[in-house]
């Protein structure tokens, strides 16, 4: 008896301060932001200058946020972005991986290195990085593609946001190639050994063993990369300036950074994370709901 | 060779392949000559910052971007550092002091829980991580806006505590650390411990941080770098210059620009400047990266 109390008084000491932490900087502001997102702020009197009060108001910042066709289109333009970009980058950070982790592979630590760097440039930096290598004027590339009679806008209105997701993958898919080479790298070895001595040619051990194996990892590495998609903020906040062609709404983040900062709409802001904080959740979730039934058979 | 002659019955048609030479050359050029041309794109950028970070405002625009012109390090950086009184030294020092510190602090907080949580059995533990879990899955920048209205109400928005609270907590830290702790503190050891009279605080500073040192050395590279590559939360927390991270500042000069077009140079030279340190972390540390990872997906 007086173990167990002790046992569970001593996880209690060691839950705690974590624990209350996590409730003010993580549980919290969920239920702030829900409960700001109940309300509105009314002005009254001419041109609202007669002073303004706090109101209950529902749903109502939902349901504008949802009929404001800005944000549902930065909705729809990062997940057009994610369809795109989530599988690219763990598609090629897959095969980095298994190309370093094969047998023909030379220079392995330099590779792999290189390939790491992006990781260590905070995503401004890297935004601004690229901005300049898009800017024509400054930029060698362009230079070059023109010297070759190639007419390129990397900030088109159609070509910025694959710029934007150029400029993720180049971040992240070196760090996704890590995960993978640790997860390979757990396998045992003998595995392939008794797989090639049963005859089992390269593409044949890949197939069968190496991307069976990583699967967890792979689901970890898609699943992170949903919810960073989601928060799309500092690329297009960073590459603005120098298009027309990024506005204040241009992914959800931004948009509702702009109806806070700018409009001074705190409420409906809260609305719109709220909003993007469920849809990471469902896309997650329900991400993970659907390997995990294929698991079974 | 022996085995294929071991077992002929299994060996198929992969034998033919095996024993001819010139396909494995030509497999190990075709996997080096991908190898590089991946590493060309991901060290492009880079080689741009380099040798721009050489140039003038009016080189930048001037010449070719993939080669020198009228070279400068030295001068460009000491025009770097020394710009509105230092500033961008002191943006750096408070990188330093928000990663460092929430790095650090956040490493023991989840050591403990994740210690707490693998190691004790009580009443709803599974449903404690779980929720933890959620917490890995919320997107960071959907908490920074009510975070700021939170600070804001209690008159601390614009601290270095608005920016350092949030900063450590890590759940995915206590996600990583509880399954270590599971697989790698023997639950023998703990009990010898207590029976020789240890307290818990004794046993997890003298024993178990020391076996998890692994797991947190992996946890702390995480919290450090999500720190310091972070954003979002230090623009909406701070309007005091004095107060930025790097990020903030080389963001605030950025913008500037089309005003003040020496600040192209200094933008270019400061983005040089903060990407170093993390480069030499990440070269000099890659081994740590990899372990805890495994753990951390295997179970995902």
């Amino acid at each position: 008896m007086s173990r167990s109390s002790r046992s569970s008084r001593a996880a209690i000491g060691f839950l705690a301060p974590f624990g209350v932490l996590f409730a003010l900087f993580f549980v919290a502001p969920i239920g702030y932001a829900v409960y700001q997102s109940l309300f509105t702020v009314e002005r009254s009197g001419p041109l609202g200058l007669g002073g303004a009060h706090t109101v209950f108001a529902g749903l109502s910042n939902y349901s504008r946020a949802l009929a404001d066709a800005q944000f549902t289109a930065s909705l729809g333009r990062v997940l057009l972005f994610g369809v795109v970009q989530v599988p690219v980058m763990i598609i090629g950070a897959t095969l980095l991986a298994l190309l370093l982790e094969s047998a023909s592979a030379r220079g392995i630590r330099f590779f792999r290195t290189a390939f790491f760097l992006p990781y260590g440039v905070p995503g401004v930096v890297a935004s601004i990085l690229w901005g300049f290598l898009y800017v024509p004027g400054i930029s060698p590339i362009v230079s070059l593609a023109h010297g070759a009679g190639w007419q390129v806008d990397f900030l088109s209105s159609g070509t910025v946001l694959w710029s934007i997701a150029n400029i993720a993958t180049w971040q992240f898919t070196g760090y996704n190639m890590l995960v993978l080479i640790a997860q390979l790298k757990s396998v045992p070895g003998d595995l392939y050994e008794a797989a090639t001595i049963d005859g089992a040619n390269a593409w044949q051990v890949v197939w069968h063993i190496k991307l069976p194996m990583l699967r967890p990892a792979l689901v970890l590495t898609t699943v992170f990369t949903i919810i960073g998609t989601l928060q799309l903020f500092s690329e297009p906040l960073v590459l603005k300036p120098l298009t027309g062609n990024i506005n204040g709404s241009y992914t959800p983040n931004l948009n509702a950074y702009t109806e806070a900062f700018q409009n001074n709409n705190y409420n409906l802001a809260a609305a719109e994370a709220v909003l993007l904080a469920l849809v990471a959740c469902v896309l997650s979730f329900g991400f993970l709901k659907i390997v995990g039934r294929r698991e079974k058979p | 060779m022996t085995a294929v002659v071991d077992r002929p019955a299994t060996v198929q048609s992969g034998q033919t392949r095996r024993h001819a030479g010139t396909p494995a050359v030509r497999y190990r050029i075709l996997v080096t000559a991908l190898l590089a041309v991946a590493a060309v794109y991901f060290l492009v950028p880079v080689y741009w910052l380099v040798v721009s970070m050489t140039k003038s405002s009016s080189g930048l625009f001037g010449s070719f971007g993939f080669w020198f012109a009228d070279p400068h390090p030295i001068d460009n950086l000491r025009a770097v550092l020394t710009y509105d009184h230092g500033t961008y030294l002191r943006w750096f020092a408070n990188s330093v002091l928000y990663a460092l510190v929430g790095g650090v602090v956040a490493t023991l907080l989840a050591a403990a829980a994740g210690y707490g949580l693998a190691k004790f059995s009580f009443r709803g533990r599974e449903a404690v991580f779980n929720v933890v879990l959620a917490g890995v899955l919320i997107p960071g920048t959907a908490l920074a806006l009510p975070l700021y209205l939170m600070f804001a109400k209690v008159g601390m928005s614009n601290t270095y505590w608005s920016v350092l609270l949030p900063s450590m907590v890590s759940p995915f830290g206590v996600y990583l650390c509880r399954i270590y702790a599971t697989a790698a503190v023997p639950d023998g050891l703990l009990e010898a411990a207590r029976i020789d009279g240890a307290s818990e605080l004794g046993i997890f500073r003298r024993i178990v941080l020391r076996i998890m040192s692994p797991a947190l050395v992996t946890v702390f590279l995480f919290q450090f770098v999500a720190i310091w590559n972070n954003f979002f939360l230090p623009l909406v927390m701070l309007s005091d210059s004095k107060l930025y991270p790097i990020t903030l500042g080389l963001t605030s000069w950025f913008g500037y620009t089309d005003r003040q077009p020496v600040l192209y140079q200094y933008t270019v030279g400061g983005a040089f400047l903060s990407v170093l340190p993390l480069m030499v972390l990440m070269v000099v540390l890659q081994r740590y990266w990899r372990t805890g990872l495994t753990e951390g997906s295997v179970k995902a």
